[in-house]
């Protein structure tokens, strides 16, 4: 028996994200990326003696609108919390955080693997700061420190250890993030580390309760790097017990480079962080009517959007969840189907090509330049016969390469479709005296060559020719001469 | 002993305070005595108490969520033990 089936994975994510407000959590420094180091600071955030926190209506709104869309109880009262510990990119010496008293408690959140629905269990989500950021390189006896990300509004998403595989947590990631993208609450951007992941890993006999002990990983900053962290430290894990070991408590680091987590000593001590309230920060109470009214703001959620597009546009599961991920592509997409009335096709463009050039190019799907607009028109020159769908293909590269209308792409480049039956068997004829051979041996019941008539024939056309046209008119032509003729 | 010197060692770590012997002992013996006379608070029977956590009777003391101009960055670092102009430094963080 293989060592991997007599255990299981219980996996738990801790999810951190930024809110997209223009202020910071407690001071009214602007909360942006990408500026120039400490110049989004003052006395409250730098943690200057004296200096006391605000809390920022708009996070409190975020938090709870995330509950909210997740399933969460909204608490009619919530406290914060100073959690203490030293570092260098934490000025106060503690962070302010919500601990007994959370705004959110409970939730759930529904992912799909392998075609199977599954829901995982939410713990709480709390809204507490960020912490500066430390840069270590440059210099071998000093580290530097920038404090524009210290008060950043942070929202921490805890789950239940309820999560097997890496491939559930991929996918509860993607849902967290598809989620609040969609909400509006953060831009979930891995790189930029405005979403991060820890994971608590621990094995356990296959079936059994028991929790074993576990490891937190940190700095898994893209969704490839969940997975790959995770099963490392799965094997790893497996490895120790196999082995007649035991594993221990521990922070580990994934490092990318190597595929490996490893061990941080040095932050094992200090998990004694010494929570207390908060003295500067009154408590947080939430109204029932204010709450109600959040929820009426909520957007249509990706859940709710992939049951539709399956429902309205006999989308396929697959395709609906596609569509459905991203509000801009659930909307481009939504855009395309109105102006042009062919779902189907429509989200075959959209997830083919169109997202093919658009990872090319590295661009967004709201500033495509190949608009709803455009690709409907395209559509709707597919549908009358005035282009054929394979001559489509090179006509979608050059209306995303100029940004032209399709049918001016069409007329620059002289790729109408076709159809005039005159014109075919004419190039038909010509194929069929090129190829006597194959001919003879179509005619001699070699019928599998009646495809390699079609590809002569749309060849010579140059792709412009109506294929069912062709295949009709092909039919025809190819039957031996009877004796009548 | 309300604390041991154990404990004493283990919170003046947290707090990045290096003790001498002789002030590890003066320590203990006065978070002790502190303790102690704190300790005469759980006399009072709080059975029917909920617990306080602030003893103002207020809430949601909040802003809006507006920027406003942060402070120069030569007077963010005004204060700062070491500084390159452009970041806070600090000893060499060993991970
Ligand atoms: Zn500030």
């Amino acid at each position: 028996m293989n060592a991997g089936a007599k255990y299981e994975a219980v996996i738990g994510l801790e999810v951190h994200a930024q809110l997209l407000t223009e202020s910071k959590n407690f001071c009214a420094c602007a909360n942006r990326f990408g500026a120039p180091p400490n110049t989004q600071t003052c006395p409250v955030c730098l943690g200057l003696p004296g200096a006391l926190p605000v809390l920022n209506r708009k996070a409190v709104e975020y938090i709870a609108k995330t509950g909210l869309a997740f399933h969460s109880k909204i608490a009619p009262e919530s406290r914060f919390a100073r959690k203490n510990y030293f570092y260098p990119d934490l000025p106060k010496g503690y962070q302010i955080s919500q601990y007994e008293s959370p705004v959110c408690e409970g939730g759930r959140v529904e992912i799909v693997v392998d075609g199977d629905v599954r829901t995982v269990t939410l713990h709480r989500i709390h809204l507490e700061e960020d912490a500066g950021k430390n840069i270590h390189e440059g210099s071998a006896d000093t580290s530097r420190v920038d404090l524009n990300r210290s008060g950043v509004p942070l929202m921490e998403i805890v789950s239940e250890p309820e999560i097997r595989t890496p491939e559930e947590a991929v996918a509860y990631l993607k849902k967290i993030r598809s989620t609040l993208r969609c909400l509006n609450v953060c831009d979930g951007n891995m790189e930029e580390g405005s979403l991060r992941c820890d994971a608590n890993v621990s094995i356990r006999p296959a079936g059994s309760d028991a929790l074993g002990t576990k490891a937190e990983i940190k700095n898994v900053n893209s969704f490839r790097f969940v997975k790959q962290a995770i099963a490392y430290e799965i094997e790893r894990q497996i490895a120790v017990v196999e082995g007649g070991g035991r594993v221990v408590q521990e922070t580990r680091l994934f490092d990318s480079a190597r595929g490996v987590t490893v061990s941080m000593r040095s932050k094992e001590e200090a998990h004694d962080y010494r929570y207390f309230p908060e003295p500067d920060l009154v408590p947080l109470v939430l109204e029932r009517a204010q709450v109600e009214a959040w929820a009426r703001e909520l957007p249509e959620l990706p859940d709710a959007t992939r049951e539709r597009f399956a429902r309205e546009y006999g989308l396929s599961e697959y395709d609906a969840a596609f569509l459905s991920e991203e509000r801009a592509a659930a909307d481009y997409f939504e855009e395309t189907v109105r102006l042009s009335g062919q779902p189907k096709t429509a989200a075959n463009w959209i997830m083919g090509d169109l997202t093919r050039f658009l990872n090319e190019a590295g661009g967004e799907i709201a500033a495509s330049p190949v608009t709803p607009e455009r690709l409907a028109e395209m559509l709707k020159l597919i549908a009358d016969g005035t282009i054929s769908g394979k001559i489509a293909k090179t006509i979608f590269e050059e209306m995303f390469k100029s940004g032209k209308d399709a049918a001016i792409v069409v007329k620059e480049k002289g790729l109408v479709q076709v159809s005039d039956a005159g014109e075919i068997e004419r190039v038909i004829e010509q194929v069929m005296a090129d190829n006597p051979n194959e001919l003879a041996a179509y005619r001699g019941g070699k019928e599998k060559l009646f495809g390699f008539f079609v590809g002569q024939v749309m060849k010579k056309s140059g792709g412009k020719a109506n294929p069912a046209k062709v295949n009709e008119i092909l039919k025809a032509k190819l039957q031996p001469p009877t004796d009548s003729q | 002993m309300k604390i041991s010197r154990k404990e004493v060692d283990h919170v003046s770590r947290l707090a990045r305070l290096s003790l001498t012997e002789d002030e590890a002992g003066k320590m203990t013996d006065q978070l002790d005595k502190i303790l102690e006379y704190v300790e005469k608070l759980s006399e009072l029977d709080t059975k029917d108490v909920q617990p306080t956590s602030h003893v103002i009777p207020m809430s949601n003391v909040w802003r809006e969520d507006a920027a406003r101009p942060s402070l120069p960055r030569e007077e963010a670092l005004a204060n700062a033990p070491d500084t390159d102009g452009e970041f806070f430094r600090v000893p060499k963080i060993i991970e």
